[in-house]
């Protein structure tokens, strides 16, 4: 946004920021910011801020942040109470400051869940998504030599549905505005991608079971149909997924209930 | 690395529990609809509404099995739906400061607060025209339910009580019916809309049929 003269618009800012140190409470903190260029991406304005902090010889703020063009899942912040902030479909580094309003308020948290506890500041310790990939959200191969790409066919609409699913960058929204801090969207979305596509078949119901065993181990809630996920995913991962991976849920464990044992019973005809 | 098989758990799974909730109150779905098209009767006079009563006291069998089932589907509905806000709560850590909800309905959000209400409202109601011990003063209505009933609602908080309790109702289905799809795996994008209009549409056509009956006491429609 440019102005007549060339010159860009700048925002002045108040701000809330979350300061914790782990283990401990939390409280916010209230600063001032001058001259955030409208431009600006919103981590690089809590980058101004850190820089004015460094400045006055306080101790800056701690946030996630890797890629920063909105594909790493690394970036996090609730913003005025959203998570990756007020437009829906971004994530916390491709939301720019020509969002806000001169002179505006902005309160900024971390990711408010059991299962991320704060490691400091806004930044939260994401690691029960890495135990529910590590418990099956991945395709057993064999390794070394890698396998011919086109050996197996996947149908268009099948590559589609999964790419769709695979679209989700695990970066916890969907926990963070869930009422109920649930990973329903995210499971969903890791299960739905490997579970439709042929080389997810052969573990397709043990991973299932493992994955939803392991969410619930890692203390998130239980969804409960708000769809604030939904509407707060920076990938607009739709419910869909969670639909579908109740059903696969529930087709697992009826076929483990009626798994055979592959011997006769003892008695037995 | 192979997927390993999961050690089958006595800790009922998030997904299970949600399963329970969905069928219990596909079984409390069912009921209501039943129990009110039964009550209509009452606009098609004494006779009617009595005769059914004492169709349903002559066969047992029917009568105490459907209340076997409704006892086990409220008392696992009830269960389901205490751990789920419990464990939903401890999940939630406190949330956020700032509360920016984007699509989560007044129904979803108020489930747990709706659903005691009814379960407070049921209780009285069992009270009040099964076990006819409250709010009925000291007469005996024997064998006419129609008597009872008219009885019942001639007191106007009674009746504000029902009708407030059944708006909650129509509030709870509104949210419950759609969810029942979505847990069962049988929603997706297209049908999410049309499922949650049909689970209004139901909600509004259980209460309105119910409170129809207080309201005709209260208009002195039925007397």
């Amino acid at each position: 946004m440019v102005q007549d003269n060339g010159k860009e618009i700048t925002l002045a800012l108040k701000l809330r920021v979350w300061r914790q140190r782990r283990g401990q409470p939390g409280a916010f903190e209230e600063h001032s910011l001058a001259a955030v260029p409208t431009s600006a991406s919103f981590l690089e304005m809590m980058d101004m801020l850190n820089e004015q902090l460094i400045k006055a010889g306080k101790d800056t703020f701690a946030f996630d942040h890797d890629c920063r063009e909105g594909i790493c899942g690394m970036c996090s912040m609730t913003i005025n109470g959203m998570p990756h902030g007020p437009i829906p479909g971004v994530t916390t580094c491709q939301l720019h400051m020509r969002n806000f309003r001169n002179g505006e308020t902005i309160t900024v948290e971390p990711w408010r869940a059991r299962a991320f506890p704060v490691l400091k500041d806004l930044a939260v310790d994401r690691s029960g998504f890495d135990k529910v990939i590590q418990s099956g959200g991945f395709i057993t191969v064999r390794t070394g030599s890698a396998p011919e790409a086109n050996s197996i066919p996947v149908p268009k609409v099948i590559a589609d549905e999964a790419m769709d699913a695979a679209e989700c960058i695990g970066c916890g929204a969907c926990v963070a505005s869930c009422k109920n801090g649930s990973a329903m969207l995210f499971v969903g979305a890791k299960i739905n991608h490997l579970n439709i596509l042929p080389q997810g078949q052969a573990e397709r119901d043990r991973r299932t079971l493992s994955m939803v065993k392991t969410m619930d181990e890692a203390g998130f809630g239980n969804c409960t149909n708000y769809g604030e996920c939904q509407a707060h995913c920076p990938k607009s991962i739709s419910l869909d997924v969670i639909a579908k991976l109740n059903r696969d849920y529930l087709r697992a464990r009826v076929k483990e209930f009626f798994s055979s044992t592959g011997k006769p019973s003892k008695g037995g005809d | 690395m192979s997927v390993s098989s999961p050690s089958p758990s006595c800790q009922p799974s998030s997904i299970g529990k949600k399963v329970v909730m969905a069928l219990s109150g596909l079984v409390l779905v069912g009921f209501v609809l039943g129990h009110m098209m039964g009550n209509l009767l009452m606009f098609k006079g004494p006779e009617a509404i009595n005769a059914y009563a004492a169709w349903l006291h002559a066969n047992p069998g029917l009568l105490w099995g459907a209340r076997v089932v409704m006892i086990i589907s409220t008392i696992a509905h009830i269960w389901a739906g205490i751990l789920l806000s419990l464990e939903n709560r401890a999940a939630r850590a406190g949330g956020p400061a700032v509360d920016a909800t984007r699509r989560a309905t007044v129904a979803s959000r108020s489930m747990p607060y709706s659903g005691l209400i009814i379960l407070g409202f049921a209780i009285f109601h069992l009270l009040h025209f099964t076990f006819r011990a409250v709010a009925l003063g000291d007469v005996s209505f024997g064998d006419d339910v129609y008597k009872m009933v008219v009885a019942g609602f001639t007191r106007p908080l009674v009746a504000y009580f029902y009708i407030i309790s059944l708006l909650l109702l129509c509030l709870h289905l509104s949210h419950g019916v759609s969810s029942v799809f979505q847990t069962l795996g049988l929603r997706n994008e297209r049908w999410r809309a049309r499922l949650d209009r049909l689970a209004l549409a139901y909600g509004w056509i259980i209460a309105l049929g119910f409170i129809s009956i207080p309201l005709a006491v209260l208009t002195g429609f039925l007397k």
